[in-house]
């Protein structure tokens, strides 16, 4: 039999979470704990939930437009510009996606010649090489550094800068580091993409879950930021709607017009009962999303002040959910640290490697889990380090 | 910083002032100070377990009772109110709006042992005009935790 295969996706390799988290499900140990989900721990709220259920009540069972429901891309245009001064018109420039993820796919199918660069700050979520890649363009890797609080530094981004480079991708409040990106550290990095003619995918899925005590900046919303930035978020993290498959991105009608293309073409609509319960979302969600933000928040100071007292060298996250601590002090490979911790003390975290090479030394641990729980799991990684030489 | 305490208190009364020091990015001693000053001006009046009974031998009978009073010259609502919380069956009791006056809450051994009560403890007190008893007959959802079902973690380790 012929070989039914394409050769480049077979060499692109599986998600390094998913490795690791293979060998959890091979242990089958029911004391096994884990702080490995990226998702919210909490249920998304119930009049968001009801909203879904009453869509289908009415029979709301439909195909939605291709770019979303006008009414929900309405809210998503109001929502921009009441958070973060964004002004994208709601009629060809807001697309509703099938989760974050398919919108991180559109923007490089859309704007990626083959050959062409993509410079990605690692470590990073796991889906932007490999989405970079089916797209036709070259992942360049810059590795972000613990002691510039995993933030991009200009420096290090001109010097990556090669005349193949078209995208710059950023992603803040990062996964997996929690590293935020303050107006002043956007500003010259603004001013070298527009030097150099570049564009900026820019995922901001976890805008809402900053602990700073500022609100989110958004590069877009720089003066001649706009027409060369795609902002790529979703309804996953702000409002605890992961399973309802549903995010979106905003970019100027030019580019989105490409984008709406291939959504078209491959996937038709996001699913249109999660679009209903979206616009309640948006409209009525603001006081969920700030009680999950305190309740991320105590959670992330319960781990920071943990480690401190461990003697583990944490950078202070300030967003997103994850905090990801140095380990590299005990002469173990993040990969062998979180092999043993699994199996001395049962507990299961990633590899900071998982998010790229320079994740080596560091572990993603997500605090999308109770107090009770991270107090139980970090109890074994104290056990755990008092253990090592 | 008494509002954040008492946030974290009131989810889980158990959370030790290390554990809410570290929360609240402060520290243990003024944390315990803190709660101290809330027990003494009564802010804090108690810390309780939510228990589901059924689940363990002990037989329950829980009793929501409206009770209609005519308050009379010189004794109001609170001294009549304190006639009924004296008893110790009563583990509750509100004055509210609409159309009766007192809700009472009962915890008894059994629907006999509130029956008893009712008649022969609640509806003699003098001011008592009515009673109307509705058995508790099963408990969903207390002080905000649900206790019908607990909640599994069905995530994946994907993102
Ligand atoms: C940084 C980042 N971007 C995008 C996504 C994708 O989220 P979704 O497709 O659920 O919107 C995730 C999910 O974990 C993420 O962490």
């Amino acid at each position: 039999m012929r070989r039914a295969l394409n050769s480049f996706i077979e060499s692109i390799p599986s998600s390094g979470i998913r490795k690791f988290f293979d060998i959890v499900a091979e242990m089958n140990d029911p004391e096994v704990i884990s702080l490995g989900v990226g998702e919210p721990d909490f249920d998304t709220p119930w009049h968001v939930r009801e909203e879904g259920i009453y869509s289908l009540t009415r029979g709301k069972t439909f195909y939605s437009p291709n770019a979303g429901l006008k009414e929900l891309r309405d809210e998503l245009s109001l929502f921009l510009k009441k958070k973060y001064e964004l002004s994208y018109d709601p009629k060809d420039e807001i697309i509703v996606t099938v989760g974050g993820s398919e919108a991180i796919d559109l923007c490089f199918r859309a704007m990626l010649d083959p050959g062409d660069e993509v410079i990605i700050p690692e470590p990073a979520f796991v889906s932007y090489k490999p989405c970079v890649r089916l797209a036709g363009g070259v992942p360049v890797v810059i590795d972000l550094k613990n002691e510039d609080d995993f933030k991009l530094r200009p420096e290090d981004l001109e010097a990556a800068i090669t005349d193949k480079t078209k995208i710059v991708f950023l992603n803040y409040p990062n996964n997996p580091t929690g590293a935020v990106m303050e107006r002043e550290d956007l500003e010259p990095i603004a001013e070298i993409i527009k030097k150099h003619d570049l564009f900026v995918v820019s995922d901001e899925i976890y805008s809402e879950l900053n602990y700073t005590g500022r609100r989110h900046v958004s590069i877009a919303s720089f003066p001649g930021m706009r027409e060369r930035t795609v902002v790529v978020s979703g309804f996953s993290k702000t409002f605890a709607m992961t399973g309802w498959r549903l995010g979106y991105a905003a970019a100027p009608a030019e580019i989105m017009k490409q984008m709406l293309k291939i959504h078209q073409y491959a996937i038709m609509c996001a699913p249109t009962t999660a679009q209903y319960a979206a616009i309640d979302a948006l409209k009525n969600g603001d006081g969920d999303t700030a009680m999950m933000r305190d309740e991320y928040n105590n959670r992330r100071r319960y781990l920071l002040k943990r480690f401190r007292d461990m003697g583990i060298d944490c950078f202070e996250a300030l967003g997103a959910f994850y905090v990801f601590p140095d380990i590299s002090r005990f002469g173990l490979s993040s990969d062998e640290f979180a092999k043993r911790l699994l199996k001395e003390q049962k507990l299961a975290v990633v590899p900071g490697t998982a998010f790229g090479d320079c994740g080596e030394g560091h572990l993603r641990i997500s605090y999308a889990y109770s107090l009770r729980d991270l107090k139980r799991a970090l109890d074994r990684i104290e056990a755990f380090v008092k253990c090592l030489p | 910083m008494r509002e954040k305490i008492l946030e974290l208190l009131e989810k889980n009364a158990r959370m030790s002032a290390a554990d809410i020091a570290a929360c609240i990015g402060s520290d243990e001693k003024s944390v315990e100070a803190e709660i101290a000053r809330l027990e003494d001006e009564h802010i804090i009046c108690g810390y309780h377990a939510v228990i589901d009974w059924n689940r363990t031998n002990e037989e329950k009978a829980d009793a929501f009772i409206e009770v209609k009073v005519s308050p009379q010259r010189g004794v109001g609502f609170d001294q009549i109110a304190e006639r009924i919380w004296q008893y110790p069956e009563v583990s509750g009791i509100q004055l509210i709006s609409g159309a009766f006056d007192f809700a009472v809450l009962i915890e008894g051994k059994s629907m006999r042992e509130v029956a008893m009560f009712v008649s022969e403890k609640l509806s003699p007190i003098e001011g008592v005009l009515s009673t109307s008893t509705s058995f508790v007959l099963k408990n969903y959802k207390e002080n905000g935790v649900v206790i019908e079902r607990p909640k599994k973690d069905e995530r994946l380790e994907l993102s």
